[in-house]
């Protein structure tokens, strides 16, 4: 109790720290407007109106529909084992790749019906999720599972370890240089238009496939029995094993999820931007990564969130800026986010931020 | 596997019993044994050539040893200090500025026909000079963000950087601060100056030995800061933030500056052994600076064991070996053998990659590791058949 009597020096209302709470609180918000409404103003300023800053805003939304299933991977992984599964980027091109060997096997081309092509995807959709979903409980077991003890380093560098094996595996299959896609769903072609923005098929595709995916998973984590045994072993691994939950089956099903949405995923980038290579998936896993960790990791709204947002920085980036420095420009993004908000937008702190 | 354990403990001990004077007698032979070795191969050929890209990966494992061994803070974008000192010499050993003092160029400790070239021309040793300095501050940029995180989200700061840093040198083309470009983008700078070391016969593709000799001089200042900074009281100081941070800050250890320290020293190797590279390879190309680099150094650690200095030297001259040698050479032809038709070179890294995950997996403490760590990774599991000596004794 000698603790008690020392008197805690209370936090003076200076400005400096009253500008400090709002920083903490606002700045993230900020920086993320500072984009949008940046080029919004500059559009108006300049006569042109809001018409293209609401087109780029739109395409954003439909390319981050896809951030965000891979996102959702990321943080079901990390909110229950705190491991960020390097992996699940690459598993996601590999869900892009079967989808595309899968349609070739049922062989659906440019020149079926609409029918054939709708029921053809969706059965490669399905068989690219299963498969993804496999490949992540598979990776999980050979190379996490082991290292459950270990040192936390230990399962991080087999994730990177495994990254690079599937890297590999997707390079021996469709070649080093960027692989294009028959454009099954016409993605350009422009269904219609509201106020001017211009809505196209990969749009439609995109939400389409997202929105209910994501209902049906938050309904599953939420509702569920098994749902409740993620949440908690999510909180306390121990004591849920007290309570009689399966730990480890409970971990492979969170992986398996997490798989699934990587396959969709994957399914909807191979015919969202009509080609697919090796190394999609570098790439595809930091930027969800940056879109989990915005919107609080382990967080599934604030994964979607996160992920909608993201696709709206690059699509303005690519647009406005030069796309060669968009990579750069989420790196940036994701560098102020762990600086200056690490527990995201929706999350709570966490040990690791904290 | 247990004699195979038992013979090479018994190695160590017999190498710990020996006297302290036949021990340095050892080493001394071995010192001259290295500085001979060239004069029994050809200059030009290539055993000189693995064996000096072999000693340069060691400088650099040993630069990351410090960051991710000592001090356990996981960098996953160490490439960014290999383009850092890559571009050093490209910016002070080469005729990338080559309007700077009216096309007459500035030069500083060269001799022969560089002296007469346009551009930045510094001696080689200034040049090293200046990628330590670059690359420690570059090491406590990036590190200061990283000084709030822990674990898995500073290998993830960290990696973004790396990603920036290759963005910049591949775009960097159009950077033009004060009307100078800043990299010559996926062109690459080249030539690079060869280095003009005072002692040592002339640098050049064909004759490799003072390369190798360079090399091995940088490896071993290397080794000697390392061993000198294991043990002193900095050195302590990184094992115990890397144990545990709370502890390590709770008896007064103050925490900003040892993991600044850790990341610019770290860098500043990095740096060192980037700026031989380029000069080595005559070129500062901006596609290789990639994310796989980074994986290929750490992989070089994880093999010899995490924070054993003598275990990361192993793990980079094996891993050097098998890019260099084995891959491109011998193992060559395996898959066809097995009636594969794949070309082993394409999978280095899913080579490298399988390695780490086996590595991880089978002996996670390296294949010679420290001593401590390996105590740390043993605990709770058969705790009970741990012999290792104690490591406190009393006074």
């Amino acid at each position: 109790m000698e603790a008690a009597s020392i008197p805690v020096r209370a936090t003076r209302a200076t400005p400096l720290n009253a500008l400090q709470a709002f920083l903490s609180r606002y700045g993230l918000i900020i920086v993320l407007l500072a984009l949008p409404v940046g080029f919004a103003v500059h559009d108006v300023a300049s006569g042109h109106g809001l018409t293209h800053i609401i087109q780029n805003l739109k395409d954003g939304v439909s390319n981050g529909a896809i951030w965000a299933l891979v996102a959702i991977g990321y943080t079901l992984v990390y909110g229950i084992i705190e491991l960020i599964n390097f992996a699940h980027g690459d598993v996601f091109m590999i869900g892009s790749f079967v989808s595309f060997a899968m349609w070739g096997t049922l062989g659906v081309t440019l020149s079926t019906g609409p029918l054939g092509v709708v029921g053809g995807l969706i059965v490669a959709g399905l068989i690219a999720m299963i498969a993804c979903g496999a490949l992540n409980v598979m990776i999980e077991r050979v190379a996490y599972r082991p290292l459950r003890g270990a040192p936390k380093l230990a399962p991080l560098i087999t994730a990177v370890g495994f990254s690079f094996i599937l890297q590999n595996v997707g390079l021996e299959w469709l070649g080093g240089s960027p692989h294009g896609v028959d454009d099954l769903v016409r993605a350009q072609h422009i269904l219609f238009t509201v106020g001017g923005v211009q809505i196209i098929n990969a749009d439609v595709l995109a939400i389409g496939i997202t929105v209910p995916l994501v209902i049906v998973l938050v309904t599953f984590v939420n509702r569920t029995r098994l749902g409740r045994a993620m949440r908690a072993t999510a909180q306390d691994p121990e004591a849920a094993r007290l309570m009689g939950i399966n730990v480890d089956v409970t971990i492979s099903l969170t992986f398996l999820l997490g798989g699934l949405m990587a396959g969709a995923a994957g399914l909807i980038y191979a015919l969202y931007n009509t080609t697919v290579w090796f190394q999609q998936g570098f790439e595809a896993g930091l930027i969800a990564f940056t879109a989990a960790v915005m919107g609080g990791i382990g967080n599934l709204q604030g994964a979607v969130l996160g992920g909608v947002i993201i696709g709206c920085i690059q699509q303005i980036s690519d647009d406005r800026i030069n796309s060669t420095w968009t990579p750069a420009i989420v790196f940036a993004y994701l560098i102020l986010i762990m600086v200056f908000r690490p527990q995201g937008l929706l999350g709570e702190e966490t040990r690791e931020a904290g | 596997m247990s004699e195979l354990r038992q013979f090479f403990r018994s190695i160590g001990d017999t190498w710990d019993s020996l006297p302290q004077n036949v021990k340095r007698g050892i080493g001394v032979a071995a010192l001259v044994f290295l500085i001979l070795l060239p004069f029994f191969f050809t200059a030009g050929g290539s055993f000189i050539d693995n064996a000096t890209r072999a000693l340069a990966y060691a400088v650099m494992a040993l630069g990351l040893n410090i960051v991710v061994g000592f001090a356990g803070l996981l960098d996953l974008g160490y490439v960014a200090f290999y383009a850092l000192g890559a571009f050093t010499i490209g910016w002070f050993g080469s005729g990338f500025y080559a309007q700077v003092n009216h096309q007459k160029g500035i030069h500083v400790g060269v001799t022969g026909v560089v002296s007469t070239l346009p551009g930045i021309h510094l001696n080689f040793l200034l040049v090293l000079v200046a990628a330590v300095i670059v690359c420690a501050i570059f090491g406590v940029l990036i590190g200061l963000p990283t000084l709030r995180l822990r674990g898995d989200y500073i290998a993830i700061v960290t990696l973004a950087f790396g990603e920036i840093i290759g963005r910049v040198a591949i775009n960097g083309d159009s950077l033009k601060p004060f009307g100078y470009a800043v990299t010559a983008g996926r062109q690459g700078i080249t030539p690079i100056d060869s280095p003009d070391l005072p002692g040592l016969s002339e640098f050049g593709p064909l004759n490799l030995r003072p390369w190798y000799w360079t090399a091995l001089g940088m490896a071993l200042l290397v080794l000697f800061v390392n061993f000198r900074l294991r043990d002193s009281r900095l050195g302590r100081a990184w094992i115990a933030v890397r144990e545990d941070e709370v502890a390590a800050a709770s008896m007064g250890v103050p925490l900003v500056r040892t993991k600044l320290l850790a990341y610019a020293t770290g860098a500043a190797f990095g740096g060192m052994a980037g700026a031989f590279f380029a000069a080595y390879f005559n070129t500062v190309n901006a596609d290789q600076f990639e994310f796989s680099f980074s994986i290929f150094v750490l992989a070089m650690i994880i093999l010899g064991g995490l924070g054993s200095i003598w275990g990361v030297v192993l793990g980079a001259i094996v891993l050097s070996y098998i890019n260099t040698y084995f891959i491109p050479g011998p193992f060559k032809s395996l898959p066809h053998h097995f009636g594969l038709n794949f070309d082993l070179t394409d999978l280095s890294f899913g080579i490298f990659g399988f390695l780490l995950v086996i590595m991880m997996v089978l002996r996670p403490e390296g294949l010679l590791p420290e001593r401590r760590r390996k105590l740390e990774l043993t605990e709770g599991i058969g705790a009970g058949d741990v012999d290792l000596p104690l490591e406190v004794t009393a006074p």
